[in-house]
């Protein structure tokens, strides 16, 4: 069911764009990020990170910063290991999958350049890093470990000496007569290797914490700049072997996350350990270098490729071999195996597909570890997916609007499920792609880069047709163990002011969390938004559950808000009722008052009533409750994940002397079932749509072939800007998802997943005629030059 | 280490004098020292304009000075820009077109848009975004602020067109 919003009535926000409440202090310069909390006795820690990919630590001469001034501490690997267990970033459900346990400070060897060695903690991180610089460390260079393709040889030296190769986990999926499908006579089988490129997140605001411990009450406070508290919160406890209830998390502002600040970084946690030892304070805060040395990157494929379409246009079978790279630990706690298994499980999946054969190789290398950032997968599933439909209908003679038109799945053909076992409901594939054509005026469009074709000027059109997984059940992680819950928690109470106040378990980074929050409980309250006031992002306070990740905030955190919304709602119509001598089904709630349901009529300010019930209870009739609160919890059930489903498209112009392309024009359309706030939802698509396109045209983690990251600065590593970005148009379908009251479906990740396609395939459309093709992310000038020959 | 300097300036037109070291850059003066948090700390290194704010009326990054170098100087933050309300309409205009996701780089991104539009007239939107193109926003995709500096400028210059 979905909520049709009353836009007549007042207080009606659902489905409206009403700016974000909690924006405004941003906008002053007051925001509270972790680096601008001060506490008393507060110190500051820096680390001394490995040089080496791979070497093995003989000594560490500490004594020197010890006595440097300002220094209260200096701790190594075996010193933290004192009170802080290591972890293991395996899923149970990806079977087979094995990372050796991971310490926060290296051990004995180190596996990356950048991964922490050595602690300081001193009175400010000045004194922190001038000590770091009076730190031995006698290193024993080991052989890197870096081509992930090479790690897998059989020869190939062992990272991890424990286990018989670098191989992290493999899977296979084989469905439906793969073989026959490519042999059939009058197939178009088209076959293509791609390589997607290291990128990380580099959000604006870096990695942050601080960490407090408490020895009093024997309690731990995490000030933490992420998106899941109860996560880090389960993560500390277990390592620190505290009770969790023992541990708070506390996340206010956060800088931009996309994934980046969710998982288990040793930085962070010998940060927390240091503060127990220490019995104070300890804030870190990593640099922009130790951001992009430490913070986890994203996608490293190598992916061969291959499809089949028959005589007629319908696809047959999809083949797909992935490696990907992850560095030397599986992430802790969701896995660097998501990110493949995203890849392998969502390749095809807009289309009707008989057959489907895969294979997985995950694989540790000596590179900052690998783990899920935007998307998670989706970019590379997609772009692979996309780029071979091209190829098929360039290779068959076809439009490539048409042959999709002819394979995605019918928009009456759900609940349906791909090969993979991806089970789909409630998607518009078809309708979204007819909206697209329309949207960007294809026709027009592709006579226009047909013309100029003829005058040299090589323009082309790349169309992506997408899924994306949102709104997770326990089918993500839970069911592998992991302490991730996938359900979501919300609070809402009255105080007696009339006011109300609500808290949930998901997370603002920025996305409008704590706006559609406010939104859906004013609307059910029948009050003014300003009366609702939002908390999130405390262990101490709000209900347990997941945080905001997977694009579930507003499909899994937005339903328990409108369920607790409902029940409170409930509870005052029925107290009202009480009080008013009639029935709550007479009553109705409207602009901070209960009314006539018929008429509108004010028949009692809920200020009123809630002094009466918090005030004056005697006055109650017997047996009603002196209580205006109620929680409700929520979780995804019946299917594993709520898929939206989109159509994107790009334009773009390639300089076959210069190499660069330019972007002219970018459309999407978007079902992400009920829309709460269509500004938000658009804003998230957009940011998407640009990270995906510095993912396709500029960003990448270079690495030299002894593991040394080369571009370790915002300098030398390139992010979109202002100047080389272009307004994005965007539309809707709407299809709720029947999982929910709502029918909100997750739109954090759509723009990334499917952008880098698009740009791919426009890239590959202008360079057609010229007789060059790109397969490697991201396309920059010198890979075009190349790819045409030119250098 | 060299001796700590005692420096004078002044602040959102409030006067400070502190001892520092001379090797302590601006932006950690003013977000340790003064307490001025609004301005952030996103690159060191010049490239992303997160620490942005006003010297002497120039708008300048305040990640590449020392904090001695601002003896003498009047600054601005965006504490002083907002509590000043001069620039309220910009920052109504990001408001309402959702020019801040997690609020980051706003601080740094305004100065630079105030900037811009303290030139006058109505910039089109190619020289928005390159006047914009030193501040990084990881979040919004840029499109929403460029809407939302068109839009100031165009309401300013039709103010000032009526006015004159
Ligand atoms: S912090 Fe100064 S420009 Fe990035
Ligand atoms: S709003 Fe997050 S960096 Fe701009």
């Amino acid at each position: 069911m979905s909520v049709t919003t009353r836009y007549d009535r007042p207080n009606s926000y659902i489905g409206k764009s009403v700016p974000r409440p909690n924006a405004v202090r941003l906008l002053h310069g007051r925001g509270r990020y972790v680096d601008d909390k001060v506490l008393p006795r507060m110190l500051h820690a820096a680390f001394l990170r490995s040089p080496h990919a791979h070497a093995r630590i003989l000594r560490i001469d500490a004594a020197a910063a010890r006595s440097m001034p300002g220094v209260v501490a200096v701790f190594d690997g075996n010193d933290i290991a004192q009170v802080m267990t290591p972890w293991v970033g395996v899923l149970t459900h990806l079977s087979g999958m094995r990372s050796p346990p991971q310490p926060a400070l290296a051990r004995d060897v180190a596996r990356w350049q950048g991964e922490p060695v050595v602690m300081v903690v001193a009175h400010s991180r000045a004194a922190a890093e001038d000590a770091l610089e009076r730190i031995e460390v006698e290193y024993e260079p080991l052989v890197p470990v870096c081509d992930m393709q090479a790690a897998l040889a059989p020869e190939a030296p062992r990272i991890h000496p424990e286990l018989d190769s670098n191989l992290c986990w493999e899977r296979k999926i084989e469905v439906g007569d793969v073989d026959a499908a490519f042999a059939a006579q009058g197939a178009t089988v088209v076959e293509r290797s791609f390589t997607f490129g290291r990128h990380t997140g580099v959000t604006l605001e870096p990695r942050a914490v601080i960490a407090d411990y408490d020895p009093a009450e024997d309690r731990l406070t995490m000030h933490y700049s992420g998106q899941a508290p109860h996560m880090m919160q389960a993560v500390i406890a277990r390592h620190l072997n505290m009770p969790e209830a023992r541990v708070r998390v506390v996340a206010q502002d956060v800088g931009g996350s996309f994934g980046i600040k969710i998982h288990t970084y040793g930085d962070e946690m010998a940060t927390l350990a240091a503060s127990k030892l220490l019995r104070r304070p300890v804030k870190f805060v990593a640099d922009r270098l130790e951001s992009f040395q430490s913070d986890i990157h994203a996608r490293d494929h190598r992916i061969t490729a291959r499809a089949a379409i028959d005589g007629e246009g319908r696809l047959t079978a999809v083949e797909i071999d992935d490696i990907t790279g992850i560095g030397p630990y599986s992430v802790y706690p969701r896995s660097s195996g998501i990110e493949g298994n995203q890849v392998i499980n969502l390749t095809g999946a807009p289309y009707d597909l008989p057959a489907y054969r895969a294979r997985l190789r995950v694989v540790f290398q000596n590179k900052v570890p690998m783990c899920q950032y935007r998307a998670v997968g989706h970019p590379i599933a997609m772009a692979v997916m996309e780029g071979l439909m091209d190829e098929m209908a360039a290779a068959s003679g076809r439009d490539p609007a048409e042959l999709r038109r002819l394979n995605l799945r019918a928009d009456d053909s759900y609940p349906s499920a791909s090969p993979q076992g991806m089970r789909f409901a409630d998607l518009s594939h078809q309708a979204c792609l007819e909206k697209l054509l329309d949207l960007m005026d294809y026709k027009t469009l592709r006579a226009e880069c047909d013309r100029l074709r003829q005058q040299g000027v090589y323009r082309g059109i790349g169309l992506v047709s997408m899924v994306e997984v949102t709104n997770p059940s326990p089918m993500f992680y839970g069911v592998g163990g992991a302490p991730i819950a996938a359900q979501d928690g919300a609070s809402v109470r009255l105080d007696a002011s009339g006011a109300v106040h609500v808290s949930n378990s998901i997370t603002e980074q920025g996305q409008g969390t704590e706006a559609i929050l406010a939104q859906i409980a004013a609307e059910v309250m029948g009050v003014d938004i300003s009366t609702v006031h939002v908390v999130t992002g405390d262990t101490a306070v709000v209900p347990y559950g997941g945080g905001t990740w997977a694009s579930r905030g507003a499909g899994i955190g937005g339903e328990a808000m409108y369920q607790a919304a409902r029940a409170l709602r409930q509870q005052i119509l029925a107290t009202a009722a009480a009080i008013l001598q009639t029935r709550p089904e007479k009553l109705d709630l409207c602009e901070g008052q209960v009314v006539d349901a018929d008429s509108l009529e004010p028949r009692i300010p809920l200020s009123d009533l809630a002094r009466m019930v918090y005030y004056r209870g005697n006055e109650l009739p017997e047996g009603l409750q002196p209580e205006l609160i109620a929680s409700r919890h929520f979780k995804v059930s019946d299917y594993p994940f709520v898929f939206t489903n989109g159509a994107m498209a790009s334009y773009v112009e390639v300089d076959p002397e210069t190499g660069m392309v330019k972007l002219l024009g970018h459309w999407v359309v978007e079902d992400v079932g009920t829309i709460l706030n269509e500004k938000l939802v658009d804003e998230q698509i957009r940011g998407g749509v640009v990270q995906g396109i510095g993912g396709a045209l500029f960003e990448e983690c270079l690495y030299s072939q002894d593991g040394q990251l080369l571009n370790a600065t915002m300098a030398d590593y390139l992010v979109p800007m202002a100047s080389e970005m272009l307004d994005i148009h965007i539309a809707h379908v709407v299809t709720p998802t029947r999982t929910s009251e709502l029918g909100a479906k997750g739109a954090g990740e759509a723009g990334t997943a499917g952008a880098p396609g698009a740009v791919m395939n426009a890239v590959n459309d202008a360079l057609r005629p010229l007789g060059a093709h790109m397969a490697q992310m991201p396309m920059t000038p010198e890979r075009i030059l190349r790819a045409l020959g030119r250098v | 280490m060299s001796a700590p300097v005692q420096i004078t300036l002044s602040i959102n037109g409030e006067p400070i004098t502190a001892t520092v070291a001379p090797r302590m850059m601006l932006v950690d003066f003013l977000r340790e020292v003064a307490a001025l948090t609004g301005t952030h700390l996103g690159c060191a290194h010049g490239v992303c304009g997160a620490c942005t704010v006003r010297l002497d009326g120039a708008s300048v990054r305040s990640c590449l000075m020392l904090a001695v170098q601002a003896e003498g100087t009047e600054i601005e933050t965006i504490e002083g820009l907002a509590d000043s309300g001069a620039e309220a309409d910009l920052l109504d205009a990001f408001h309402r077109h959702n020019a801040v996701q997690c609020g980051y780089c706003s601080s740094g991104m305004l100065v630079s848009a105030a900037e811009l539009l303290a030139q006058g007239g109505v910039p089109d939107r190619a020289t928005i975004r390159d006047h914009i193109s030193g501040n990084y926003c990881r979040c919004t995709g840029y499109q929403s602020i460029v809407d939302a500096v068109e839009e100031v400028a165009r309401t300013r210059a039709g103010k000032a067109g009526a006015g004159a």
